[in-house]
């Protein structure tokens, strides 16, 4: 009996290959979009986690010398008076003709060190090696691979635990390679310290320590990153759920004499029902496969750009390789079940409901009734109104991201009702029955079409916005790079006494000459650098003020104020007016706030002079260059070779530039792609639902065909209902998604990076959004229209004769 | 991983794990180090130093102390060298570690800590005159040997302790030259039994002064422990009567070898040879979650001993990177003391 059954469920299938592929591929799409979104974030945090691991960043303090290395002796008096600190020393490394960065950590002091404990278990090598000479490196294994092909460097044990791009090793090795090896970069204040150690002042009062509070910056920066993509994920995953809402509830529908004639037959609904349920779940597994296989392709094409972006934004270190994690298997599955059993309740309450031996409505089966309309409008205003509760009540990324949740799910919700409202009007206008009747038809198609229609929105909505956002980033920081990238060549010197010889060379060879001497030092614990800037027209004119005013330059490089970049003003709502006070005890009026996108920690500019009266030794090792720009290569050539510079040691401003830019572009492209593929997933969504109810319009165009209507002009007027909604559509996105822009560059961004931005508005952009929306429907109708075309008129007599 | 790892793993890349006084490579051959002779006479105050040819060394203080609450109380300061190799050098890559033990223990209460230094940067060392040994804020130092200060401090105690010493200097075995195992492996080792005590505990409780008597033991070796051997008992006692007596059990895979030193109320030392001593556990106890005997009978039948040991509080349990069990112990039987007990390979 079963496998009757099983063979008619599945007869269903057969006979509509098509609507199989649509079910299989919106289940692939919704699980494809999410697992992608997951498998970047879970790899980016596995990259973060071994990074914290190995350098325990974010989680201890760091004790560090002002006035540049520390010395063993400073290390000794922290020993010796009970502070259990561990030293590191860093450094870049000339090696195979590339630069590698050194991490240097006293490994017989130092907390975690996952790659030695890796090494010794599982590759053999026995940890007393790595502390005494030649000592060991540890590195990925593509930098490994690099490295052991090198002459003169120690054994190099590649291990994954290593974070990317760093070479690891002990204090001891590191001092060998790196020359000096009594130097040491800072030390890590280790989390266990014993009782009653005297205070750091009392001891080295030269010395600072630096607290990870707020430095920490990197998971919190990071996090607001992922989050923004796992709210992508979701969208798409939601609008991948309206594909198989629809093709799940034209199966049902087609099914129903099927299952009409079963049940007459003597088959319990139970049966049936279970039967249908094991059905579902085999296709959304499928499905399922399929999506995560089709995720996995995503990701790993847009992980080094995320990687990128990662490390650009956040310096956050992750590799641009995917490593598949059950974890995340489980989760994609889970996903493509639980989606296909949400999306495909409501056919299952009705189809439970459904009377034994029922016969069609008149209208689309899942339709709602002008007062469920207006239900779901209400409840999308409630939505609404939660979002704005939540940012009011609390604040913080994740009320940003209520808001936005709010905003979107309550527009969609009320999507109908107003789609049927303009409807409405646009019936008024009607001068013919023929376009009365077209008004008419599209609003009783509505309900059928409303879930495809609140998927396109969605999608448009978050085009407009994310693009909007992005657009206007680019055009401030691009503004602002010119702002504030105003000398032409930027060097930097080995040492204060190489520095002063720059200079000096440079005075003869240039116009003019910007020290750029600045102190690391610690704001209400969190660390802030501290610019000493002389008095030049190149700041009055160029640097990017965001509360521009008169006297502002004369008051800092007369000593009398302060500027403080736009992180520290809105992390510490310090403004203009206010003071701020730096250790030991010196304070200054806030006469500016100037905006330093793609820097997540404090910074404040002084004058040089003021910088001094700080009593610490102020490295001179960096300088910016003014020159006309022809001269630029010339003198940064001759400079090379008269100082023996590195090429990371002059960078010239065009250079830069582009640089920075490339980096901009890259952090958005994921967006760009994930943007794409939702509206695309829409315009699927759309076509799905026009398939719909391509079975259930029969009956209603009948009646108009035998009026005397071509089917012609009846597959011109079903696109041209299709292009309306989706005008209509577009024109309701298009508010929606200036709202979104308007909270990620308010809201979220503040939250995010720490800035906010001024938002551009690019009507060309949108009208090409809007035609390209409209083509999808257009695209998304033609093959109804076709079948319209086609339909022999004797299936159109039909209506009148009998029951479908 | 931290450097429990490394010296785990370095241990464990030597033959014949095996923690004489808790500490790890007692077993290992003794390639291109140097190997204790009988014969060589102990020189002081040089011997207070360290010996970097040798692979192991130590310098290990006891004490048990009385507090005015009237309550018994023990303390132990060690510092231990290894070498990686049998050189020095300055700098970070110092083939020298060096490590320190620091606990203090109440009946009810034990709190250890650890630290581990390397050689060469000033962090952690011996000089033998001035007598100082060091390691970070630990510190046992003096004009000399007889007169020390020493102090240690972990997150929960601290300690501040002077001491004075009042009788000789006792070398063990065959004038400094002490066997350990049937094999010959053997150790050079004396001892200071007799320093008076006084000073504070800070406990969390807060400050307490204190007085007693400390034992301090200097050893060095390259192999002391032959390869089967998988763990010792050590007992310092010291009996109201006076005299002291200093006995361990080296437990091998087929037999015990002991040895010990009974030492006169003079500080005048008789060595007792393997098998005249017979300690024997007599109750079990799983507080530190592993079985490790608390009490003991202990016979010597040539001075007449029959005691039972006893410790002041089982769950003295050092939980350092090499774990084993160090605490201060009463004395009752024919003889009544104080004393030290450590056992080492019952994790």
């Amino acid at each position: 009996m079963t496998g009757a059954i099983l063979q008619a469920i599945w007869s269903h299938w057969r006979r509509h290959p098509l609507q199989l592929a649509t079910l299989l591929s919106g289940i692939a799409l919704a699980t494809a979009l999410w697992s992608a979104v997951q498998a970047i974030n879970t790899e980016a945090r596995a990259n973060y986690a071994s990074a914290t691991q190995q350098l325990a960043a974010g989680s201890l303090d760091r004790i560090i010398d002002p006035s540049g290395p520390m010395t063993l002796s400073q290390y000794r008096i922290l020993r010796r008076a009970g502070w259990q600190v561990a030293a590191v020393r860093e450094g870049r490394l000339a090696v195979a003709g590339g630069r590698i960065n050194l991490l240097g950590v006293d490994l017989l002091s130092y907390p975690t060190l996952p790659a030695i404990a890796e090494a010794s278990q599982v590759q053999g090598i026995a940890p007393v090696d790595a502390l005494s000479a030649p000592g060991r490196l540890f590195a990925r294994a593509p930098l490994a691979e690099r490295l052991q092909a090198t002459a003169g460097l120690p054994p190099v044990i590649a291990s994954d635990q290593v974070p990317v791009g760093t070479v690891l090793t002990d204090i001891g090795t590191a001092g060998a390679l790196l020359g000096e090896p009594e130097q040491i970069s800072h030390v890590v204040v280790l989390s266990k310290q014993p009782k009653g150690i005297p205070p750091l002042d009392q001891i080295a009062p030269e010395l600072r320590r630096i607290s990870t509070q707020g430095d920490g910056g990197i998971a919190s920066l990071t996090d607001s990153f992922h989050l923004n993509l796992t709210a992508f994920g979701l969208l798409s995953f939601a609008v991948g759920l309206f594909i198989v809402h629809g093709t799940v509830g034209l199966a049902f529908e087609q099914r129903r004499p099927m299952i009409r004639t079963l049940r007459a037959l003597g088959t319990p609904m139970r049966t049936l029902r279970r039967l249908l349920v094991v059905e579902l779940m085999i296709l959304a597994l499928i499905g399922g496969l399929v999506g995560l296989v089709l995720g996995l392709y995503i990701a790993g094409a847009l992980l080094p750009d995320v990687a990128a972006t990662l490390r650009g934004l956040y310096g956050a270190p992750v590799d641009g390789a995917l490593t598949i994690r059950p974890v995340w298997v489980a989760s994609g599955l889970g996903m493509a079940l639980i989606g296909t059993a949400a999306a495909s309740g409501q056919a299952f309450w009705k189809l439970a409901r459904l009377p034994l031996l029922s016969t069609p409505g008149a209208r689309a089966w899942s339709g709602q009734t002008q007062g469920s309309v207006a239900r779901l409008a209400v409840a999308g205003l409630g939505l609404i109104g939660l979002g704005v509760i939540a940012v009011l009540l609390g604040d913080g990324l994740i009320a940003g991201f209520a808001l936005l949740a709010g905003f979107l799910m309550g527009a969609a919700l009320c999507l109908p009702f107003l789609l049927s409202h303009l409807l409405n009007l646009g019936g008024r206008t009607a001068g013919t029955a023929l376009s009365e009747w077209v008004w008419a038809d599209m609003k009783a198609q509505l309900p059928g079409l409303s879930l495809a229609l609140m998927a396109l929105l969605l999608a448009m909505a978050a085009n407009i916005g994310v693009g909007t956002m992005v657009s206007s980033f680019r055009l401030t920081f691009t503004g602002w790079l010119d702002q504030r990238l105003t000398a032409e060549l930027y060097v930097t010197a080995r040492d204060d006494a190489q520095g002063a010889e720059i200079e000096r060379w440079l005075g003869r060879h240039s116009d003019r000459v910007l020290p750029i001497r600045a102190l690391e030092m610690e704001h209400e614990s969190a660390p802030i650098f501290v610019y000493g800037v002389v008095d030049d027209q190149t700041y009055r004119q160029h640097w990017p003020l965001l509360t521009p005013a008169e006297g502002v330059w004369d008051r800092v490089v007369g000593g009398e104020a302060i500027l403080i970049n736009e992180q520290m003003a809105r992390r510490n709502n310090l403004w203009p007016g206010d003071t701020v006070t730096l250790p030991p005890d010196l304070t200054y009026p806030i006469a500016g706030v100037y905006s330093d996108y793609g820097n997540p920690t404090a910074q404040a500019i002084l004058s040089v002079d003021e910088l001094a009266r700080f009593g610490l030794p102020v490295p001179n090792t960096r300088f910016g260059v003014r020159l006309p720009s022809d001269k630029v290569a010339t003198v940064a050539q001759e400079l090379a070779a008269s100082f023996d510079l590195p090429p990371d040691a002059l960078i010239d401003q065009a250079n830069l530039k582009a640089r920075s830019m490339e980096i901009f572009d890259k952090t958005f492209v994921v967006t760009g792609a994930l943007n794409i593929l939702t509206l695309g997933v829409a315009g699927f969504a759309i076509f799905t639902s026009l398939l719909t109810l391509w079975t259930q319009r029969l009956p209603q165009l009948a009646p108009v065909w035998a009026m005397g209507i071509t089917r012609r002009q009846l597959a011109g007027l079903e696109l041209l209902r299709s292009v309306i909604l989706a005008a209509l559509t577009t024109a309701l996105a298009l508010p929606l998604g200036l709202m979104l822009a308007w909270v990620l560059l308010a809201v979220i961004n503040v939250e995010a990076f720490g800035w906010r931005l001024p938002m551009f508005v690019f009507p060309v952009e949108w009208a090409k959004l809007g035609a390209l929306a409209v083509l999808t429907a257009l695209v998304a109708g033609l093959l109804p229209a076709r079948r319209l075309l086609q339909v022999p008129p004797s299936d159109l007599l039909k209506v009148f004769a009998h029951e479908r | 991983m931290n450097v429990r790892m490394i010296l785990l793993v370095l241990l464990m890349a030597l033959p014949g794990v095996a923690g004489a006084q808790g500490f790890a490579g007692l077993g290992a051959t003794a390639d291109g180090f140097a190997v204790p002779k009988r014969g060589n006479l102990l020189n002081f105050p040089d011997d207070h130093g360290p010996h970097p040819s040798f692979r192991i060394e130590w310098w290990y203080v006891t004490a048990n102390l009385t507090g005015t609450d009237g309550r018994d109380y023990g303390i132990q300061w060690t510092l231990f060298r290894s070498a990686l190799r049998p050189f020095e050098s300055d700098g970070w890559q110092s083939p020298q570690l060096w490590m320190g033990h620091a606990a203090v223990t109440s009946p009810e209460a034990h709190f250890f800590d650890e630290r581990f230094a390397r050689d060469g940067i000033g962090q952690a060392g011996v000089t033998a005159h001035p007598f100082e040994a060091w390691i970070d804020d630990w510190q046992m130092v003096g004009p000399d040997f007889d007169h020390l200060n020493l102090r240690a401090s972990g997150s929960e105690f601290t300690y501040d302790l002077d001491l004075v010493a009042t009788g000789p200097l006792v070398a063990h075995g065959d004038r400094g030259y002490s066997v350990k195992s049937a094999a010959g492996q053997a150790s050079y080792y004396y001892s200071q039994p007799a320093y008076q005590v006084s000073g504070t505990l800070d406990l969390p409780n807060g400050p307490m002064p204190v007085t007693g008597w400390a034992w301090l033991d200097r050893e060095w070796s390259s192999q002391p422990l032959s390869e089967d051997q998988t763990g010792w008992d050590w007992f310092s006692l010291t009996f109201d009567s006076g005299e002291r007596l200093m006995a361990f059990r080296l437990r091998g895979e087929t037999d015990l070898f002991t040895s010990g030193t009974w030492i006169a109320p003079d500080g005048q030392a008789s060595p007792i040879g393997n098998g005249h001593v017979t300690a024997t556990p007599t109750k079990w106890d799983e507080a530190t979650g592993r079985q490790v005997p608390i009490a003991w009978d202990l016979q010597l039948p040539e001075k007449s001993i029959d005691i039972r040991i006893e410790a002041l509080n089982p769950a003295a349990w050092m939980g350092t990177t090499f774990a084993y069990w160090e605490g201060p112990v009463q004395v009752s039987g024919s003889h009544q003391g104080k004393g030290y007990l450590e056992m080492t390979g019952y994790d």
